[in-house]
């Protein structure tokens, strides 16, 4: 089973290097919190949708945030690995491709979830109380968001020379898909042009359906959230295998 | 003898640059094997595509009996590199790097630990295996990945400029572990450098390499026969030439800058001989041929790129080769 030992040590080293970078640990979480906190309950004290609190209804929404922002980053590191020239230990290593980048996917999916539980875990704080089926549902749900935005992230990295492209990628991609995906404002009244371009994101599905889990407040039946973040996993699971197959 | 290592009109190309023109070697079982040549002549190109880093634009190769372009996978399990530029983790300490490595190379779990201490032993670093990478010198994480490069038992081991940037005295050290290694691990061993006494030294067999192409190769001796002897550098008010040119010892005659640099066999007990027809003398040198009067002989270019200005033959040499 050498394939499967190869792959636990790629991911064994991504975890090192988690725990170790305290850093990276509490700014993954210490964002978010600000969003519920300061932004949810300022708004939260004077705005209140569809009867839900503000600072509630924003919750699920801030849960995709912190896993979309963590885990397209993730992909960064990919990059850096290649800069300071620990990339070519690995892929000169007698390990295919495929199991480099399930061992990177896995490594990326660990330190999104551990943050999604953390996060999940001060529900009470913004007065969520969670059931035990809602508390694993919104685990799924949030694991293959992980896994899409990590590959995706992943994708990226594998094809940028240089770290500091990654901020174009912040812009043009991580900020997009966050606001167009109603994570801050219910997707019912939306004029049509902004309500065409929530369809096509699929963290919009990853959020809606975490708000049906979590506060029972939904736009698209649960079925549909759940199969969209399949197929978006999927695919960027499978354009990632591709990806790395290519990655010099 | 059994080849390790052949190549078939090794070539890679990068838009219109040529780095690696055309090359054959054999390189045979349980030798250390230098690939010498000036920065950017092509050398790590040649180590990279038989690592299966880079892919050939044309012709093969194959190592351990499998093929770069079919069979790359069989290729990686059976050698070991030691990078240029150190590739251990930084923020790992040095028994993880190798516990990775050793996972990721498929060594047995039940030798792990054994072979784990070993090399570090090995290289010496026992006593800092549990600091992370980041604390090290530069010779201490050469170190690592060297023992890295041993972990798995490879049957060749590439090392690409081992000993680059190092101090003398780890470099000697380091020089000690590859010496060793062909006798008691049974490997054959694939190195680049740009410095002659490395190869020198450490080589038994070298290919000097030049713009993508193997210039010449040798064993070290031979290689500085083919110059033809010592060297001796003169100073002298009166040019003598042909007086000079007469002497049976004495191949090759070249006057410049009022020095005139002989390349005599055994220039030692010819010495007399040479300064009895010279003339009125100011001053004189005698060196025997190094490797870089070889790669100067086949380049008309220089090499060292480590000492600054040199004595009177590296000017005269210099000026020579600019001509």
């Amino acid at each position: 089973m050498s394939r499967a030992e190869g792959i636990y040590g790629l991911w064994l080293r991504e975890f090192k290097v988690f725990t170790r970078e305290r850093s990276r640990v509490l700014t993954s979480i210490f964002t978010p919190i600000l969003w519920i906190f300061v932004f949810g309950g300022g708004l939260g004290s004077v705005v209140d949708i569809g009867g839900v609190n503000y600072q509630v209804f924003i919750y699920p929404g801030i849960l995709a945030m912190s896993v979309l922002f963590t885990s397209v980053f993730y992909g960064v590191y990919i990059v850096w690995d290649r800069r300071i020239d620990i990339l070519k230990e690995v892929l000169v290593a007698p390990l295919s491709r495929t199991s480099i980048f399930v061992g990177k996917v896995l490594g990326g999916c660990t330190d999104s979830m551990i943050q999604a539980s953390v996060m999940l875990l001060i529900s009470f704080a913004v007065g969520v109380t969670l059931s035990p089926t809602a508390f694993i549902l919104a685990l799924l749900l949030l694991f293959l968001l992980t896994l899409s935005l990590v590959s995706t992230g992943l994708v990226i990295g594998s094809l940028m020379e240089s770290p500091e492209g990654f901020n174009m990628v912040v812009s043009f991609l991580v900020f997009p898909l966050f606001f167009f995906s109603g994570a801050l404002y219910p997707l019912d009244n939306l004029p049509t042009w902004l309500s065409a371009i929530t369809y096509i994101d699929p963290v919009t599905y990853g959020v809606d359906g975490l708000r049906t889990v979590i506060i029972g407040v939904s736009r698209f039946p649960f079925y549909i959230d759940l199969a969209v973040l399949v197929v978006f996993a999927v695919i960027m699971f499978t354009v990632g295998t591709k990806a790395f197959e290519h990655m010099k | 003898m059994e080849n390790v290592i052949e190549t078939l009109d090794l070539t890679k190309r990068f838009k219109d640059l040529t780095a690696v023109d055309h090359i054959n070697l054999k390189i045979r079982h349980r030798e250390i094997f230098g690939l010498l040549g000036p920065n950017g002549a092509g050398k790590t190109t040649t180590i990279s595509m038989l690592c299966t880093i880079l892919k050939p634009t044309e012709g093969t190769a194959t190592v351990n009996g499998y093929d770069i372009l079919n069979e790359p996978h069989m290729v990686r399990k059976s050698i070991g590199i030691v990078f240029q530029q150190p590739s251990v983790d930084d923020i790992l300490t040095g028994r993880e790097n190798l516990r990775l490595h050793a996972m990721w190379y498929g060594v047995p779990k039940e030798v792990r630990v054994k072979r784990i201490d070993e090399v570090l032993k090995l290289v010496g670093l026992e006593s800092r295996q549990h600091s992370l990478v980041k604390t090290y010198s530069g010779g201490m994480r050469r170190r690592l990945e060297l023992a890295r490069g041993l972990l798995h038992l490879p049957e060749v081991l590439f090392l690409d400029e081992p000993t680059l940037g190092l101090d003398p005295q780890t470099r000697e050290h380091i020089w000690e572990y590859i010496e060793s290694l062909p006798e008691e691990r049974e490997m054959t061993i694939v190195l680049t450098t740009h410095y002659m006494e490395e190869a020198d030294k450490l080589c038994d067999r070298i290919a000097i390499i030049d713009e993508g192409k193997i210039i010449v190769m040798d064993d070290p001796e031979s290689l500085k026969e083919k110059v033809g002897g010592d060297l001796v550098c003169l100073k002298t008010a009166t040019v003598t030439v042909d007086r000079l040119k007469k002497i049976d010892s004495v191949s090759k005659v070249e006057a410049k800058n009022g020095y005139i640099v002989l390349t005599v066999k055994n220039a030692s007990q010819n010495l007399k001989e040479i300064l009895d027809s010279a003339g009125k003398i100011e001053s004189v040198e005698i060196r025997s041929a190094s490797l870089n009067d070889v790669f100067l002989s086949y380049t008309g270019k220089e090499i060292r790129t480590e000492t600054g200005e040199g004595g009177i033959f590296e000017r005269v040499m210099r000026e020579r080769s600019s001509r």
